[in-house]
């Protein structure tokens, strides 16, 4: 057997320990990426093997919350991949402004960015008061930190360029406050956004819902995992709502994909339909 | 490891960056459409690109050239392509996944991500072949493609438009084959007839 080979058995036998001890589901999640974050989490680990770090994992939970963070990809930024928000701003915002009350799910939220971005395209498109974004991730640390809105200020050129690019109709300055090295989003941008614990591997859906964001969340996920996600985002949406992927993702050959019209050319934005099964 | 007779290599990587374009259409635009294996290519793109490079090698080529799909399965006679922004990883059985993880060498995508994931995959059936470009990606995957006894080549860094890829790949690897652009179609073609 090669030490590959091993190595795969034991990311198996650990993420079933895992799933019973903590119920933290990670056995459908695509392996080769999967691998590469483990064998990472593990030189730093102190620990020759993931078998012999195995038994601290199942019995620390401070241990684990260390392998947590180095599993789960928390990469994001603010309006990434400007075309798309562009999309949304020209294509769903018209039919978004037609509802008395807008809600979002926005799932896989990571540090808060995109659900920022989301707040600031809507206010700026006039639906002040008018919307709640539901901003959800696996991972408790990432959405304290969300909540807080405090970005590296280096990151703020890119986040600026992005904005432009995605149709932004202000000036993205407005939006935060410099201090030391960090920019604070502005406070006002939290209030229509709800930061909430949430696992789309074994938690029920979330209801009632006019659009679900879920953008390179389910790239980590094998089709079993997938599937089922796509039916928890179909059973949250309300006919006529809007389900967005990540750039590279899409609908097709999904089971749900019958119920559901494509609103951009090119892009991952889906309609689901008004008629009933 | 047991070796196929008819092709003893099931996939080709390559890694190339800075002057990626004119090498690919060189190499890619010299492959036969049966070439016996799939190819999967990153090269160095701006995150904001589109498909317009796969597009347009794929006008240029008798292989297919296309961007990857998430979930495809690699066949024989195809190039692929790594996204503007994602990494491509192979997974076991042959199919393609992305991920937003962090550059890796500032690179996303990253040759290194793509190499070490298919040596895992391919193990001693696979080819890599690191092209000219600026920096140091792709050097560590050559040394895990050679690890797991698959096959290293190498553009002559005096034949490369930038040297500093090739030159690294050779400080870290002893490579099987280190040869001008102008030789890897035929030398690809000779070592996947076996
Ligand atoms: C790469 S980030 C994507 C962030 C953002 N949506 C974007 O596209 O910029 C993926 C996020 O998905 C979260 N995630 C992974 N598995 C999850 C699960 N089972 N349920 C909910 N969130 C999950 C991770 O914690 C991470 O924050």
């Amino acid at each position: 057997m090669t030490p590959e080979e091993l190595f795969d058995i034991e990311i198996q036998l650990l993420m079933e320990g895992v799933y019973q001890v903590y119920g933290y589901d990670f056995r459908e999640y695509a392996e080769s990426s999967l691998r590469r974050r483990l064998s990472q989490w593990l030189a730093g680990s102190g620990c020759a093997t993931l078998s012999l770090a195995q038994s601290q994992i199942l019995r620390d939970r401070q241990f684990f919350d260390t392998l947590l963070r180095g599993i789960t990809v928390n990469v994001s930024e603010m309006f990434r991949d400007p075309a798309f928000f562009k999309a949304i701003r020209e294509q769903v915002v018209p039919y978004l402004k037609t509802y008395p009350f807008v809600k979002i799910w926005l799932a896989g939220c990571a540090t808060g960015e995109e659900a920022y971005s989301m707040a600031i395209l809507l206010l700026e498109e006039g639906l002040k008061g008018r919307f709640r974004i539901y901003a959800t991730d696996i991972n408790e640390e990432v959405i304290r930190k969300a909540q807080d809105g405090i970005y590296p200020l280096q990151e703020l050129q890119h986040f600026t360029r992005n904005y432009q690019h995605a149709g932004g109709t202000g000036s993205f300055s407005d939006y935060y406050t410099a201090r030391y090295n960090h920019a604070i989003l502005a406070p006002s941008l939290r209030e229509n956004i709800v930061f909430a614990a949430h696992n789309l591997a074994v938690d029920t859906d979330f209801g009632e819902m006019n659009m679900i964001l879920c953008r390179n969340v389910m790239i980590y996920f094998k089709q079993s995992l997938k599937e089922r996600v796509l039916g928890l985002f179909d059973s949250s949406l309300l006919p006529g709502g809007f389900l967005c992927l990540g750039t590279k993702e899409s609908l097709e050959h999904r089971r749900i994909s019958d119920r559901y019209d494509t609103v951009a050319a090119r892009m991952p934005i889906y309609r689901k339909r008004y008629e009933k099964k | 490891m047991k070796k196929n007779s008819v092709c003893p290599f099931k996939a080709v990587v390559i890694g190339v960056s800075t002057g990626g374009v004119s090498a690919l259409k060189f190499l890619l635009g010299s492959l036969p459409k049966n070439f016996p294996a799939p190819v999967l290519v990153v090269t160095h793109i701006t995150p904001d690109s589109d498909d317009g490079l796969a597009v347009l090698l794929d006008t240029m080529c008798t292989i297919r050239v296309k961007e990857a799909d998430e979930q495809e399965f690699v066949v024989p006679g195809t190039a692929y392509l790594a996204p503007a922004n994602y990494h491509l990883l192979v997974e076991r059985g042959g199919s393609l996944t992305f991920s937003v993880d962090p550059p890796v060498n500032f690179a996303r995508p990253s040759v290194d991500v793509l190499f070490e994931t298919a040596a895992d995959v391919f193990g001693s059936a696979l080819i890599g072949v690191v092209l000219t470009g600026a920096g140091s990606d792709g050097s560590r995957g050559l040394l895990r493609i050679k690890q797991s006894g698959g096959m290293t080549i190498v553009q002559e860094p005096a034949d490369a438009e930038l040297s500093s890829m090739p030159e690294s790949a050779l400080q870290m690897v002893k490579a099987d084959h280190i040869v001008c652009l102008n030789e890897i179609p035929r030398l690809l073609t000779k070592l996947l007839a076996g």
